[in-house]
């Protein structure tokens, strides 16, 4: 494989800002950044393990039931990083609320098993997982930290904007995600150049 | 040899230009913003001149960035300016007015593509997200007629931006909310004539419905959708009234909050209204369905801008199952 197997996924190929796949967890749980970071965190686990699973098993999986197969496995992880998450911390587990479930049809995992993991060696998709499951947790923290900076005038729970701060109620709420993705985006495109 | 001039259809032109239009609307607005500044006081004229300000510098900013058509002379920036400060409180603080109408201007406007390409009305999407980001400071209303009123602010209005804003001493309610919140009914005269709390250029109902019916006159709005979206408040609200007397009946709902400044001045907006007869018709029946929802069952004590934004989102779709047929076409 070539040399940015790696890092292709933590900006080139970023699966927030240029792929744009699994928007549920970007738009839904991003109102702080600490809920952003563990929902990247535990992506970033199941990804690299199913990853590394399904290459594992590439040879022995049949095609006609391979995504049924990559759904199971990816589910048996998502299980794990429920219970585990539920341990450390039950706020938090509250906070994430069904979005940890929802792993499991997250589409950079399945998308990551079937257009990569599935066709290439075990080093090779633990690398690409670690990628693409790091481009996404710092495409997490980006719109988190924008929404908790203005939604709550803190990051990462400090209140880094004082006391006086009037905190913008919308930035916390579902519109926000969209506002903080599209800002992202046009950002972005226009830095590529290819935006207004 | 005399030169031969040739020309596209169309031959002829009216005189009435896009700027011609937005200024006789911004002439029609005036007196019930300057009741809003008699009755408010200072500090609704500076929620007035800093959304204009703020709006005109906006337009002028995105135009020369995303090299668009039309420029500030046209007067569509000065009408969402002051739509926009005609619907908040004249508490409101001056920065989250200037940030209201950067987003009216620029998410609004600017995001659809600019003059003439917006589906929803760039003033009310300014409000929603103040309401939406704000909810505390744009439900803090005040009585008007203060008697210091022209000799200081309000404690909020010189707020240091992005600071939270400080307590008036003194607090009124909107008639909407007394009824909501404490079912008590306000006199209709005081609605109508502009001596109840509310928006700085909500509370004169008749001076608002004045403006309008003089661009309906001058065939300048249509007036098919303020006729629409009152008579079906009035109907609904006087059906419901007489059913259970606990709803307010037709005429508090027409001089009450925002009602005539949304069903004259901002659902005739003649980029987000339908074009087709039927749409209009229904497009008015509509919001003046969701007012009356909203009011009754919803949890907010007013609806005309929801009402409003949401009869905006359904405008292509009116328009698709109202078109006329061809002369000739297939039935």
């Amino acid at each position: 494989m070539t040399a940015d197997t790696f890092s292709k996924g933590l900006w080139r190929e970023n699966p927030v800002f240029v792929q744009v796949l699994g928007m549920c967890p970007v738009l839904a749980v991003t109102n702080t950044a600490i809920n952003s970071m563990a929902m990247g965190l535990a992506t970033l686990f199941v990804l690299v393990m199913s990853s590394t699973l399904v290459s594992l098993l590439r040879h022995l999986i049949p095609k006609q039931v391979r995504i049924a197969s990559f759904i199971l496995i990816i589910a048996t992880f998502v299980t794990a990083v429920d219970y585990v998450i539920q341990a450390i911390s039950v706020e938090l587990h509250k906070a994430l609320g069904a979005f940890i479930s929802l792993i499991v049809v997250n589409c950079i995992i399945l998308g990551r098993a079937e257009a990569f993991a599935s066709k290439n060696g075990v080093l090779d998709a633990m690398k690409d997982a670690l990628g693409m499951g790091l481009g996404f947790t710092f495409g997490l923290l980006c719109l988190g930290g924008v929404r908790e900076l203005f939604g709550s005038g803190s990051l990462f729970g400090w209140h880094v904007l004082g006391p006086h701060f009037e905190p913008w109620v919308l930035m916390v709420l579902p519109p926000g995600g969209f506002f903080t993705l599209a800002g992202w985006l046009w950002l972005i495109e226009l830095r590529k150049g290819r935006a207004t | 040899m005399k030169a031969l001039l040739l020309k596209g259809a169309p031959h002829l032109n009216s005189e009435r230009t896009t700027a011609y239009i937005m200024w006789h609307v911004c002439w029609a607005l005036l007196p019930a913003a300057l009741w809003g500044i008699w009755s408010f006081g200072l500090s609704a004229l500076s929620v007035l001149v800093v959304c204009v300000g703020a709006a005109c510098l906006a337009d002028f900013g995105f135009t020369s960035r995303f090299h668009r058509l039309g420029s500030l002379s046209d007067g569509s920036a000065v009408i969402t300016g002051l739509l926009l400060g005609m619907t908040l409180p004249p508490s409101v603080p001056l920065w989250m007015a200037a940030l209201g109408s950067l987003v009216a201007i620029g998410l609004g406007k600017h995001a659809f593509g600019g003059l003439g390409q917006n589906l929803f009305n760039p003033a009310l999407v300014g409000r929603a997200f103040l309401q939406a980001a704000f909810p505390a400071a744009m439900t803090r209303w005040t009585p008007p007629f203060l008697s210091d009123r022209f000799q200081s602010f309000l404690a909020g209005s010189w707020t240091i931006p992005f600071a939270r804003p400080q307590l008036d001493a003194i607090s009124g309610a909107t008639p909407l909310g007394l009824l909501k919140f404490d079912h008590m009914s306000s006199h209709i005269s005081d609605l109508f004539l502009g001596q109840t709390a509310g928006c700085i250029g909500e509370t004169a109902s008749v001076l608002v419905l004045t403006g309008g019916a003089y661009l309906a006159l001058r065939r300048m709005l249509d007036w098919r959708i303020p006729i629409a979206v009152m008579g079906s408040v009035f109907v609904i609200s006087g059906v419901a009234n007489q059913l259970n007397a606990n709803y307010p009946d037709g005429l508090f709902m027409l001089g009450s909050g925002g009602l005539m400044v949304g069903a004259w001045f901002m659902a005739t907006d003649m980029v987000t209204s339908p074009v087709t007869t039927g749409a209009i018709w229904l497009f008015g029946v509509l919001i003046g369905f969701l007012i009356c929802a909203i009011r009754f069952w919803g949890g907010l004590p007013e609806g005309v801008m929801y009402a409003i934004l949401i009869a905006n989102a359904t405008v292509p779709l009116l328009e698709r199952f109202t078109q006329p047929k061809a002369f000739g076409g297939q039935p």
